[in-house]
């Protein structure tokens, strides 16, 4: 009896390829391409690479389309994490955004942390510290206890992985909107510092050097978990729960410091982390990306439990583990390093140079696969796509009857889960570990201070998935434009972004017509604001039992600011300064909060964004930073200007305003209604007439409209006063509601 | 003087340590690697905050029998000066350097925040720049900073005025409401009797520096430079 069939594997059927997740023709295509039909363990690996989540073959064609080079970015889209420059000395960042949907529903502590893990995992293994992480997350109202549970399972889960590698989690967003009942969002991003000469890949180069096997041990958790995140939830998913993997971040810190240790020598040649699809998906992409081939003797793999076959082992989803390519001859000395920080390391196998994946168990051949091939031909779709006749009745102009009581509205506005405070999130976060976070969470960016020097990176993660949802093309522009002004109203010039574009099922031509419209509007964004992207991921089928999530392209965009002491915050200064708005009103309430939770009513266009405008609004700011000619700055968003305004107060010095607006437009429109390219400044009154010429010289209309003061919140229009309140008040409103609600 | 940070596996503040000593106050200092005997002749031990040994079992408690504690014991009952911030205060009273435990948050959550602290004791070699009753403002940031200590144990902290720091509002008021994690008597900050160990849950290393939200925690070095290094 051979080796092979004393795993017992079933016969490889086209059924036993349907349950792993591939189709009729991906299954005759497999047997095409191999020439024959692949046995159990080889059907497995290929199974998963095939996988949505591996292969982005709904994607692939239409991603290609992403502007992904400007001259300072040094590593675009295809590596663990983009990379782009901050100095002239060498300094670099590196980041990514990446999804773990599907898991956190599941089993949201856990889903989360490992999200959390991964998205770390895959900064440090190109050699860069992680020194900052954000999180974008959505949920269903607050309203149903399990979207309760999901919110405080992931938040807590987010906390204890973070908190413990000792990554501080410095700002992000989230969301609340019953499109994300059956399917939250969680989606995990990191920043990384890295010398440009010090940048690893995923290589596998040089025949005869070893591969090496670095951090926790090969269990039974997660197998088939990227084939989980490839497909439509139902009622049985709960039974998934074998499929999430569990992290433990202690063990991830280790292997940080084992890893940025290794990484001083020069011992190794490549090194990638094993994330979805675990050890296949880096013994496939380290050898196609070098042309070379492996050999993995897998009984070697360190494993949790003996019994483990080469099918579990090849894929598990682990947590906290490595791959790495080590020069020959250095086997002792990176396993000194690995035993210094008590982790394993072991010898898996050796490269080789016939372009093949050949796995050995007891010295027999169990499976060999063409590494090419398989990593770059995967199937690659162009779905199609068509916009619905349905989206003419949501698109239409909407009215409603304005309040009488402007102010109740604002009260309920403030006090809405998406609008208020999320402090009940961000304290659950060490955001300050490092001593990098000169801008603590609540502004419209987290500013972060690079090592001792005075150069920064501002991060912002934005995207309205309602304003996607109801033009998908004007959405994906302003997921750009919102971050890249979050950036800019701190101070920074945006530079470049990371994307997590989630989407229902890709099969459907209304999902995939959001997805392509979503992915046009971006493009068009990032080209007239200069920001390239460099990495991200795609989520798709974020579907529960046929219900889609709104369309959610979720951007983080990274800004640089050479001295951080220039950056700007949202909160007011000081009394007896001016407040300007930069920008206009146009009064639209199509897509906006307001519309959505005082009328119920998620429809009308959502608001267009005039991109020359925003890039106006980048270039003012950016000069206005550098010469310290601004206070404090805020971007007018959701629940619009009136709520943008009340939040300059919101900070311990309790600030407050007299705001004398003048306008045509209906009281209504003009509060709440969430046209783009609005920023409010604080100015002080020595900076005001400097303010004003370098809005003019770059065609920026701005206006006085009121003044600081103290502890008020007063707003008028044409002499009638409409909101007159403490600011504590409204604080209280805002500060106090999720944490209510979580009680 | 000469200081030493100490490295767990699992330590994370200790790089913030490094850099607030090194390259804020001057002072050449050296980390301490857990596996290691030698104290390398410091003056000053930081315990730094993280999560040492990944804080399994109990926060500390593995942390206790490694080598390098041991050796921070002997250091400290001989007058050595040695500073627990955080997951250190916690190693600190596991070791029984320090009394009292520390258990989770009154409310189960972990809470990083600002929180003003009173100034309780500044007669101590960590806090002789700051003021008798002041009101500082420094970040915490731990899940187990709920500070227990039994009624005996809690009188003589009183009676022998070693409590350096209390959780407050602005004013100086202690009470319920400014007690942000549940500790007894708003306990943030203690001495040992005889004054050379401080164990706190705040993070002074993390507003040590003009560009921070405030710079409060700068003091509580400048006391350990001036107390130890005899500079003026």
């Amino acid at each position: 009896m051979s080796v092979y069939d004393s795993f017992n594997y079933p016969e490889v059927t086209f059924p036993v390829a349907k349950e792993m997740g591939l189709t009729e023709g991906e299954f005759e295509g497999i047997k095409n391409l191999l020439g024959r039909t692949p046995n159990y363990i080889e059907l497995g690996i290929i199974s998963s690479m095939y996988s949505e989540h591996c292969s982005y073959k709904s994607s692939r064609m239409h991603l290609a389309k992403f502007p992904t080079e400007a001259p300072w970015v040094v590593q675009g889209p295809g590596e663990n994490a983009g990379i782009i420059s901050v100095d002239d000395e060498g300094l670099c960042v590196c980041f990514k955004v990446e999804s773990h949907n599907h898991p956190s529903f599941i089993m949201p502590f856990q889903g989360a942390a490992t999200g959390v893990g991964g998205i770390l995992r895959d900064v440090f293994t190109m050699g860069a510290r992680p020194v900052a992480a954000m999180n974008s997350l959505r949920f269903g109202s607050l309203d149903n206890p399990k979207n309760r549970f999901i919110f405080e399972g992931v938040v807590e889960g987010i906390s204890h992985y973070g908190n413990c590698f000792g990554v501080p989690t410095v700002g992000g967003e989230v969301y609340f909107n019953d499109c994300y009942n059956g399917n939250p969002l969680v989606n995990a991003f990191a920043l990384g510092v890295v010398q440009k000469d010090k940048i690893f890949l995923a290589k596998a180069e040089g025949k005869g050097n070893p591969v090496i096997y670095v951090g926790a041990k090969t269990g039974r958790d997660g197998i088939h978990g990227a084939t989980m995140a490839s497909a439509e939830f139902d009622e049985n998913s709960e039974a998934k729960r074998p499929n999430v993997q569990v992290g433990d971040p202690f063990k991830e810190k280790l292997l940080l410091e084992a890893c940025l240790e290794l990484m001083k020598t020069d011992y190794i040649v490549g090194i990638q982390d094993m994330g979805a699809a675990g050890l296949t998906s880096s013994a496939f992409e380290m050898t196609s990306n070098s042309g070379t081939g492996v050999r993995l003797d897998l009984d070697n793999v360190p494993v949790r439990e003996s019994s483990m076959t080469p099918y579990e082992i090849m894929l598990s989803e682990s947590q906290e583990r490595m791959l790495m390519v080590a020069k020959k001859g250095y086997e002792d000395k990176v396993k000194a390093i690995f035993e210094k920080w008590d982790l394993d390391a072991s010898v898996i196998g050796e490269v080789t140079d016939d372009g093949h994946v050949r796995l050995t168990w007891a010295g027999e051949e169990v499976a060999v696969l063409e590494a090419a091939p398989l990593a770059n031909e995967a199937p690659k779709y162009d779905r199609p796509y068509a916009r619905p006749a349905v989206m003419d009745a949501i698109q239409a102009p909407v009215e409603v009857t304005t309040p009488e009581n402007i102010q109740e509205i604002l009260e309920k506005l403030l006090a809405n889960p998406t609008i208020a405070s999320k402090h009940w999130v961000y304290e659950q976060y060490d955001h300050m570990v490092r001593v990098g976070t000169v801008q603590l969470p609540g502004s419209d960016a987290a500013v972060i201070r690079l090592n001792e020097k005075e150069v920064g990176v501002a991060l912002s993660s934005d995207c309205n998935s309602r304003y996607c949802y109801l033009n998908p093309f004007e959405g994906g522009k302003a997921a750009i434009a919102e971050s890249a002004r979050n950036v800019a109203v701190s101070g920074a010039r945006p530079r470049a972004f990371t994307n997590c574009l989630n989407f229902g099922n890709p099969e459907k031509e209304e999902i995939m017509w959001q997805f392509v419209s979503a992915i046009e509007g971006i493009i068009e964004a990032a080209n007239a604001l200069e920001t390239p992207v460099v990495s991200g991921n795609v989520s798709l089928y974020n579907e529960t039992e046929g219900v889609p999530i709104h369309p959610t392209p979720t951007i983080v965009m990274v800004g640089v600011i050479d001295d951080v002491t220039k950056r700007i915050g949202s909160y007011f200064k000081e009394t007896g300064s001016t407040i300007y708005l930069l920008g206009e009103n146009d009064g639209h309430i199509g897509g906006s909060e307001y519309l959505a939770s005082i009328h119920g009513k998620e429809l009308g266009d959502a608001p267009h964004v005039d991109l020359a405008r925003e890039k106006a609004i980048i270039d003012f700011m950016c000069e206005a930073a550098d010469k310290r000619l601004i206070n404090s700055a805020h971007d007018v968003s959701d629940g619009g200007l009136a709520v943008a305004l009340c939040e300059m107060s919101f900070d311990d010095s309790e600030i407050g305003m007299i705001v004398k607006l003048e306008s045509e437009l209906k009281a209504d429109a003009l509060l709440f209604g969430e046209n783009h390219g609005r920023v409010i400044l604080e100015v002080g009154n020595a900076h005001a007439v400097e303010v004003e010429k370098l809005a003019k010289a770059n065609g920026l209309p701005i206006k006085k409209i009121g003044r600081t003061t103290s502890d008020k919140i007063d707003i008028s229009l044409n002499g009638d006063q409409l909101v007159s309140l403490k600011v504590k008040d409204a604080e209280n409103l805002w500060n106090n509601s999720i944490g209510e609600i979580m009680k | 003087m000469k200081a030493g940070v100490v490295v767990f596996p699992g330590s994370n503040c200790d790089h913030d340590c490094y850099h607030i000593l090194k390259h804020v106050m001057g002072v050449e200092t050296v980390f301490l690697w857990h596996k290691d005997t030698d104290l390398q002749g410091v003056d000053l031990v930081v315990l730094p905050g993280g999560f040492s040994y990944g804080d399994y079992l109990r926060c500390g408690a593995i942390a206790k029998f490694s080598p390098i504690v041991s050796k921070i014991v002997d250091f400290a009952n001989q007058g050595g000066h040695v500073l627990g911030i955080c997951n250190g205060f916690q190693v600190l009273t596991e070791t029984g350097l320090l009394p009292g435990a520390l258990m989770k948050n009154r409310d189960l959550k972990f809470i990083c925040k600002y929180s003003n602290l009173r100034v309780d004791n500044s007669d101590t070699p960590y806090s002789r720049m700051y003021a008798a009753g002041e009101v500082v403002n420094v970040p915490v940031a731990h899940m187990d900073g709920n500070y227990f200590i039994d009624a005996d144990g809690l009188a003589k902290l009183e009676d022998q005025n070693q409590i350096v720091f209390r959780y407050s509002d602005g004013n100086g008021e202690c009470n319920d409401t400014t007690n942000l994690n549940g500790s007894v008597n708003n306990i943030a900050g203690i001495v040992n009797e005889q004054g050379n160990v401080l164990g706190m849950m705040p993070h002074p290393e993390r507003c040590a520096e003009g560009v921070m939200e405030t710079r409060d925690g700068y003091f509580l070095f400048e006391s350990i430079v001036k107390s130890i290094g005899g500079a003026a």
